[in-house]
């Protein structure tokens, strides 16, 4: 077959496949929609996944906010400090975590340890036949599987996000004030001035919503569709990581770019 | 007026893609009776049962279950007749993160609003009709595959069905554990008065109890008999499955190409 034919030929199938997964993703999401009040009415199924996505990834995020902090306050006051003004650390930590390093990087790390979960769950769900013993139960695995973990996530991100925001600003008092000795009053006061609820602490928030959709979205996508194999399943997790971790940061410029022109 | 036969399958053709797996198969599955459906590995067994139970639809003919047309229902209605189904699985798909007891009332939990204490006696009850009271607090992953099928067995007829569907309830279980699914099939079946379809290779079992027997190949029904009538048939297929001859009409060998000519192909 001619070369270039055949190079054009698989551009556009790799284009069709992407449109017609991107199809039913969002027919995927309708779908968890339509269903949502199932999983609201029998509420302990949202709660019990809230722990497992949720709780569970507390760890990692708390952890990781407290070295970015950390580091945010090494780094900003290694530059502020030329200009003389390293008391204003507070408000660039602050605004660094609240607008963007909060809402972001807790969406990747969710990515890495909810989503992967989520998609290898309801993958190998899927292999075992779980899903299908579901639906000859007369029971929609939509409502009863997906649409629980949906919110879970959905509600599970921005209060993440929030702990990111808190833990981080604490790491990086912890290197400005007592390690480095910036003012105590002056890390706080500055901070409670310069921060605006309004523009930032609700924009972080609507950011993380957003992902916390797309995120856990993703992940459940890529597990209802994967193959009912080994293979399959471990191709899915790694293209959730992937695929969200590629969706947060094109998002978050998108988001970000809408925010800052009001 | 109830049918005679609680599901028929008319002039069924399905295929996926372009490839027709079946083509325009006929059965009936009489009320109270147990059938077997046989066949070779991925001759479209499984997809008959998906058929029945409305998981996917078929490329032309009908499945009737119970007088109404499977395709033709709505999703209410599809979930309407297969509250009437229950459905044992290959590989018996438990829900891995519920108890076997769990498992069990989950279909009871999900479809009435039993209190919880009546739950409990109906989930006991069935357990124990499978020989299984005593597991009722272990995990899936703690039963062996014959416990698995046997639970699985238990939570199919959660809701005493009117059809049960077993898929391959045989393979790879030892011969222990296949007598006494064997014998749950045929109690179960007189006890609830329901109707069974087996899909299954094993000769000898599905002859031993099968009230009547539907061979498939090539897509479609090569064979239908009672088991006595089917044992003395001369048809070479049949005389090939049920004594499991390698060769026959259906070949040992895929497809291919003579041999010599692969062989100096590829050189
Ligand atoms: N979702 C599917 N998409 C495409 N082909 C399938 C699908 N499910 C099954 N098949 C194919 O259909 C054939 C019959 O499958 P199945 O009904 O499971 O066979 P059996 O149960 O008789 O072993 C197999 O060759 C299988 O590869
Ligand atoms: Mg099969």
């Amino acid at each position: 077959m001619n070369p270039i034919f055949k190079i054009l030929s698989n551009i556009g199938n790799q284009v069709t496949s992407r449109i017609w997964r991107l199809g039913s993703a969002t027919r995927l999401f309708c779908l968890t929609l339509i269903y949502s009040s199932e999983s609201f009415r029998r509420i302990h199924l949202t709660i019990r996944e809230i722990y497992f996505t949720g709780v569970m990834s507390l760890i990692i995020i708390v952890v990781s906010a407290f070295f970015v902090g950390m580091v945010l306050g090494l780094q900003g006051y290694y530059t502020l400090q030329k200009y003389g003004s390293s008391e204003s650390i507070g408000v660039l930590v602050a605004l660094a975590l609240l607008r963007e390093l909060g809402p972001v990087v807790t969406a990747l790390l969710f990515a890495g340890r909810a989503g992967t979960a989520i998609t290898a769950e309801i993958g190998l769900m899927k292999a075992t036949e779980q899903l299908s013993a579901m639906e000859m139960m007369a029971i929609s695995p939509i409502a009863r599987i997906i649409s629980p973990r949906f919110w879970a996530g959905v509600i599970s991100m921005p209060i993440l996000a929030s702990i990111f925001s808190m833990v981080g600003v604490m790491g990086g008092y912890l290197v400005a004030v007592p390690i480095i000795g910036v003012d105590h009053g002056a890390f706080w006061s500055q901070m409670n001035v310069n921060v605006d609820f309004r523009i930032d602490v609700i924009n972080g928030l609507i950011k993380s919503f957003v992902f916390g959709v797309a995120c856990t979205i993703i992940a459940l996508y890529e597990g209802y569709d994967a193959p009912p194999t080994a293979e399959g399943v471990s191709r899915a997790t790694t293209r959730t990581v992937v695929t969200s971790s590629l969706t947060v940061l094109g998002l978050d410029f998108i988001l970000t770019s809408f925010m800052m022109s009001n | 007026m109830a049918q005679k036969n609680i599901v028929e399958i008319k002039n069924l053709s399905f295929g996926y893609g372009n490839f027709m797996l079946h083509k325009d198969i006929s059965m009936v599955f009489p009320r109270g009776k147990v059938t077997a459906i046989m066949g070779g590995s991925g001759c479209g067994k499984t997809t008959i049962l998906r058929l029945i139970g409305g998981q996917i639809k078929p490329k032309a003919g009908q499945v009737t279950v119970d007088g109404k047309i499977v395709h033709k229902q709505d999703r209410q209605g599809i979930y309407e007749l297969r509250r009437k189904m229950g459905m044992l699985f290959q590989h018996g798909a438990l829900f891995t993160d519920l108890s076997v007891f769990d498992n069990v009332a989950f279909p009871m939990r999900e479809h009435t609003k039993l209190p919880e204490s009546m739950i409990r006696d109906l989930v006991l009850m069935k357990l124990n009709a499978v020989g299984l009271r005593g597991a009722h607090k272990l995990m899936p992953t703690e039963l062996s595959g014959g416990m698995a099928r046997r639970v699985a067995l238990a939570r199919a007829i959660a809701l005493d069905p009117d059809i049960i569907m077993y898929d391959e309830p045989f393979a790879g279980l030892d011969p222990i554990s296949m007598a006494v699914i064997c014998d749950l099939i045929r109690t179960l079946n007189d006890a609830l008065g329901a109707t069974s379809i087996i899909v299954t290779h094993d000769v000898e079992e599905a002859f031993s109890f099968a009230d009547y027997i539907y061979f498939v190949a090539d897509g479609s029904v090569a064979a239908e008999g009672t088991p006595k009538e089917l044992s003395k048939s001369k048809l070479p297929f049949v005389h090939q499955f049920v004594h499991g001859e390698k060769d026959g009409p259906v070949p040992f060998h895929h497809n291919a190409p003579s041999y010599k000519k692969d062989i100096y192909e590829w050189v």
